[in-house]
């Protein structure tokens, strides 16, 4: 019974790190954008998450009514003010700036909120658990987190392929140039992408908050459990990111379950072993 | 009345030099060819009107308003649409769903998917599949389809033909027809000259980024065409 318990614990995990790699994942799928500061802007989030929290009182789930707006503005501004003026020069140039906006998001934090650890209080939930027949229990929230990672992507398959703006989305993919021959304007079309990612990245780092504690300097790990979550999922599928999410939570969990020290190590592990036998990832779609 | 002109029209990859000081005139309504051979700036020329590549403001007039220096995107919005050549529908898409990518222009008028799919009866079967399980010829057809539901008074055609068997470019072409016939304005750019010259009533022949010679094409005599396309 402990396995079990070990594998529904760390599939569970595997939901809060799929969470993380949607933004990174939706980024990279439509405008190519490898978006060094991910992870920071997930700590930002959380960050935005306290202040509104500390000054309205509200819950922190109920918090992401205001932070996901606040920080799909955030995306907006950010594609359509600066990152659309890196994507003609290459590869190095969007990495350079969100490598820069990363250690911006990083020592503003650090100015204003100093270096102590914080976190987002949500109360019983975050201890409860469901206790099921034959041993087994399950934390609510780790469940709730998956139930969220699950309708997340859920509701981006729905707007890629069921709307008109997905389907611009997928076409400025296939072929920007094209597309902008058919009226698509490219720009705009990116800074609506940047703004949808970023209501899912203001979900994950609210989620993150209330899970752990975070401090100014969180940012980079996230972005790295996002970015093998993306990757082992294969680049481009939003289904294959949480695939992905789950082998990295499980590899966790089985690695922490043989020795406490091993959890991290064994995650980047399996991400290493997947990309030796798959290199373009497990389910990869977009094309080049 | 003139729907597109352009005046002293020049084009630059970098610093190359594709295009020199082009003049072309299209009348409303009328069809044209643009032939030449490789590397002669056909395609370059198509791409300077519809703003894929940028050029001077005043070199290039639509309806008698300066659209030179305008984006790719706002010249559809205008009304100039671009079958490019090679097709280049979206993989990721279904036939329909790269027909209904026209409709992005935000334009209307008489083209809607059933009128396109009126024109070209063997794509509505297809309409669910990939635009990648097509054949050549109905990738082609997907593409003037798709060109179509922006509705655009200025039609560019950038090789048609490329590609594909005789039997097939034959059709493409009769339903060319059935599109001007509608009134739309066409710019036809093909190295196949007898069949640019077939469906268009005056031609410009471009030699390596210079225009050569231009004039009607009934009752012309194809030596001195041969003589332009190749610069004898």
């Amino acid at each position: 019974m402990d396995w079990i318990n070990i594998l529904i614990q760390g599939g569970l995990l595997g939901g809060f790190y799929a969470l993380f790699a949607i933004g990174l994942s939706m980024s990279f799928g439509i405008m190519r954008l490898v978006n060094i500061a991910h992870g920071d802007l997930i700590v930002l989030a959380a960050y935005v998450g306290l202040v509104v929290t500390e000054r309205t009182g509200l819950d922190p789930f109920l918090s992401m009514i205001l932070v996901a707006p606040i920080m799909f503005a955030l995306g907006y501004v950010l594609q359509r003010g600066l990152l659309n003026q890196t994507l003609t020069g290459g590869l190095l140039p969007p990495l350079l700036v969100t490598f820069g906006i990363s250690i911006i998001i990083q020592n503003g934090l650090l100015e204003v909120f100093g270096a102590y650890d914080h976190r987002l209080e949500e109360g019983a939930i975050e201890t409860a658990s469901l206790h099921l027949p034959g041993g087994l229990s399950i934390g609510v929230f780790p469940l709730v987190v998956f139930a969220v990672a699950v309708l997340s992507i859920a509701s981006l398959q729905l707007l890629f392929y069921r709307t008109r703006l997905g389907r611009a989305f997928r076409a400025v993919s296939d072929d920007a140039d094209t597309a902008e021959l058919m009226g698509i304007d490219n720009r705009k079309l990116y800074a609506y992408a940047l703004g949808i990612a970023m209501v899912f990245t203001a979900i994950a780092g609210v989620l993150f908050g209330i899970r752990t504690i975070f401090a100014p300097s969180a940012g980079p790990i996230r972005l790295i459990l996002a970015f093998e979550a993306v990757i082992i999922g294969g680049l481009g599928n939003m289904w294959g990111t949480l695939i992905g999410g789950i082998v990295l939570g499980l590899a966790q969990a089985i690695g922490a379950a043989l020795d406490p020290n091993w959890q991290i190590l064994a995650g980047h592990l399996a991400f290493l072993a997947i990309l030796i036998v798959r290199p373009n990832g497990l389910f990869p779609r977009t094309r080049d | 009345m003139t729907l597109l002109q352009t005046r002293k029209l020049s084009a630059f990859y970098g610093d190359f030099q594709a295009l020199f000081d082009i003049e072309v005139s299209v009348d409303q309504g009328e069809t044209i060819a643009v032939i030449g051979a490789n590397g002669a700036g056909k395609t370059t020329f198509l791409r300077a009107v519809s703003g894929a590549l940028p050029s001077a403001r005043d070199a290039v007039l639509f309806d008698g308003e300066p659209i030179g220096d305008k984006s790719a995107h706002e010249i559809v919005h205008l009304g100039i649409a671009m079958v490019p050549e090679g097709r280049r529908l979206f993989p990721s898409l279904s036939v329909e769903e790269n027909l209904l990518l026209g409709t992005h222009s935000d334009r209307t008028g008489p083209w809607t998917l059933k009128r396109v799919y009126d024109l070209f009866p063997r794509i509505y079967e297809l309409r669910h599949l990939p635009s990648t399980a097509l054949s050549g010829g109905q990738q082609q057809m997907t593409a003037v389809g798709r060109a179509l539901m922006s509705n655009p008074r200025l039609l560019l055609c950038d090789e048609l033909s490329l590609g594909l068997a005789p039997v097939v470019i034959r059709d493409i072409y009769a339903c060319l027809g059935m599109i001007v016939a509608e009134g739309t304005t066409v710019v036809i750019v093909e190295q196949d000259i007898n069949r640019a010259l077939d469906a268009s009533s005056r031609f410009y022949c471009f030699q390596e980024g210079h225009l050569a010679l231009t004039a009607p094409t009934t009752g012309f005599d194809r030596a001195s065409i041969t003589a332009a396309y190749f610069g004898l």
